[in-house]
């Protein structure tokens, strides 16, 4: 009996289709919608990658970082600094901020990797503290004012946000695409190894700390970027928004609710949160008591988020990071 | 004179923090759990504080009486509906579920209490100062809350050491599942642990609210020099945590004294050198309570 390694799924080619019929609608965005709809594309975007970054740590990696939001405002203000003090294009510096992110983690990481657990959760949040307060007491970054990208000044205003847009899409299919890439790499297989137990993983010679510092600093590259690219929508930037607990916040409740450690949920908590939101609008801010109160009824109840309900219910898997074993005449075997 | 007078406040200020830090201590001595909404606990108290001190005409000192209670029945009942069913299922349910209940009461105080800045005043006591000679003086109040500090760390040491409650606390501690074999009712026990941790909070976030004003949105400073104090004067060791609070409270006032932007920052960077230079603390001794 030949058996087989399955590596795709029916629901990942109907995803491929889908997800370029998708990228179809937003390329049209621009000459159908007015910029109301551009920003609420680039919002979703950004808050996507930022729970797609989030997800990877703590889904995968078993990182609970409630300090993301340092990555946000570093990348942010790395994007300030680069295109307005140093000369540089404001759209070369987006990704250029990334890197400047996930080299501050490399070196953050010195000191949040002395923690486990839920002590690594409180220790970055305290890190990410310490970078606001240093951006907030530094007077070339403006103090507790904060700056404002003056680069992109001299641009016509359409081009501007046609860029921005641009940029935002292409950041999207790239955090998705490196995501699901990476996961699907012998790297990706060992770091589900990890997720799913340390000392086995050790034992069959994966790299455990390896692993997580690499998935540490590659997520604090994608939150610098996300980072950089909202403040290049908002073009305003002061140390309380940039390094608020919020974008941290909104990020896991994102995640909890859609489901944990798949590439999927992140996409649809990200909806959910995004919608809930923009139905809620006039409410103040009860939307993050009712998200929150989601989340954690769904911590509670159903940990595997909304996804994991419709895998139960389904067995759809649209992006296919997991191997399957079939043999010709038998049923397909679940992954255990 | 003005150093000896920072660091004299520095102290004081400490014996706040070692309030905060008592009741995180001992729920991660008693069950692994490192509550992120301690905090927002405590400001939560602080808030109920103020409708206690509007509506029955009280001082806020004795407000207490009213919100102690209050916050240990709020923590007895989050242990048993929320965070005991999520116990065996590793550390990041819990993290995360009260993570979520932190931003839930966050944005709740905002919608009942708005963004504005509250402060409970009993009455003269916050102003009044001990002379000491030579231009210094202290606070009286400082002073009651380091003296208060300590009264619960001696009153709570002696409750693990002496009581037969303390006795259960150190065997769940040691091992939570061996010490439910030998008939302890665990998840009453973790309910009665946090709603000790609860109730020290309220008497925390009182102390606060007397001594500066608050908002709804300052609770995660709270939990993180709680944790800082916990970090710093070493797990396991109730006196490191007063120590590790003086320590906290010196730097704060320190770096505020070199630039008034520099205090809270001082603190983290001295909490971040202690963890470099002696990952365990100062004076760890183990992971338990003992």
């Amino acid at each position: 009996m030949t058996v087989a390694v399955e590596r795709t799924t029916r629901a990942g080619r109907v995803g491929a289709v889908a997800g370029v019929a998708l990228l179809a609608v937003l390329a049209a965005v621009p000459w159908v919608g007015d910029a109301g709809l551009m920003r609420l594309v680039i919002e979703f975007i950004a808050l996507l990658v930022l729970a797609q970054m989030w997800n990877l740590l703590a889904g995968y990696a078993g990182l609970v970082s409630i300090g993301q939001q340092a990555w946000v405002g570093v990348g942010g203000y790395a994007l300030v600094v680069l295109a307005d003090d140093l000369g540089v294009n404001a759209f070369l510096a987006v990704p250029l901020a990334g890197l400047v992110a996930a080299v501050l983690a490399l070196a953050t990481s010195a000191l949040v990797f002395r923690f486990r657990d839920a002590y690594f959760a409180v220790g970055t949040w305290a890190v990410a503290e310490v970078y606001r307060l240093l951006v907030a007491s530094s007077p070339a970054l403006g103090r507790g004012t904060g700056r404002t990208l003056k680069a992109v000044f001299p641009l016509p205003r359409q081009t501007r946000e046609l860029v921005t847009y641009a940029i935002a899409v292409a950041v999207g299919v790239a955090a998705i695409a490196a995501v699901y890439l990476y996961l699907r790499s012998r790297r990706g297989l060992g770091l589900m190894a990890v997720r799913d137990s340390e000392p086995a993983s050790e034992s069959l010679g994966v790299d455990v700390y390896r692993t997580k510092l690499t998935v540490y600093v590659a997520a604090a590259f994608g939150t610098g970027v996300t980072g950089a690219l909202i403040y290049l929508n908002l073009l305003r930037i002061s140390p309380d928004a940039a390094f608020s607990i919020s974008w941290t916040a909104y990020t896991v409740f994102s995640v909890v609710i859609g489901g944990l450690g798949t590439l999927e949920g992140p996409i649809v908590g990200t909806l959910v949160f995004v919608v809930l939101r923009e139905l809620l609008a006039d409410y103040g801010s009860w939307y993050m008591i009712l998200l929150g109160g989601l989340a954690v009824l769904a911590m509670m109840r159903y940990p595997q988020g909304l996804w994991g309900l419709v895998v139960a219910r389904w067995d759809i898997r649209v992006f296919a990071v997991q191997r399957r074993v079939r043999a010709p005449d038998t049923a397909p075997t679940p992954p255990p | 004179m003005a150093w000896v007078d920072t660091i004299l406040q520095g102290i004081l200020l400490g014996g706040l923090y070692a309030l905060f830090a008592t009741g995180l201590s001992l729920i991660f001595g008693v069950m692994r759990l490192v509550n992120l909404a301690h905090g927002d606990f405590s400001i939560l108290a602080a808030f109920i504080a103020v409708v206690a001190v509007e509506t029955l005409d009280l001082n806020p000192l004795l407000a207490l009486i009213v919100v102690a209670p209050v916050m240990a029945g709020a923590g007895y009942a989050l242990q048993r509906l929320v965070l005991n069913r999520l116990l065996g299922r590793g550390v990041l349910p819990a993290v995360l579920v009260t993570f979520g209940l932190s931003i839930v009461i966050q944005n709740a105080l905002l919608e009942i209490f708005s963004a504005d800045s509250h402060r409970l005043n009993p009455g003269g006591i916050e102003t009044a100062s001990l002379p000491l000679g030579g231009g210094l003086a202290v606070g009286w109040f400082p002073l009651l809350t380091f003296a208060v500090a300590v009264l619960l760390l001696v009153t709570l040491q002696l409750v693990i050491r002496r009581s037969a409650i303390g006795r259960a606390f150190r065997a769940a501690s040691d091992d939570g599942p061996t010490a439910a074999l030998m008939g302890i009712d665990t998840g009453r026990l973790y309910a009665v642990a946090m709603a000790l941790s609860l109730a020290i909070v309220a008497v925390a976030g009182i102390f606060l609210g007397i001594r500066t004003t608050f908002a709804f949105s300052s609770g995660p400073d709270r939990l993180l020099f709680a944790f800082e104090a916990v970090i710093i004067g070493g797990l396991g060791s109730l006196w490191g945590t007063l120590v590790g609070g003086v320590i906290l409270g010196i730097a704060q006032t320190t770096g505020a004294r070199i630039s008034p932007g520099w205090g809270v920052l001082s603190g983290h960077l001295v909490f971040l050198a202690v963890l470099l230079l002696r990952p365990s603390g100062l004076f760890a001794t183990s992971r338990r309570i003992h």
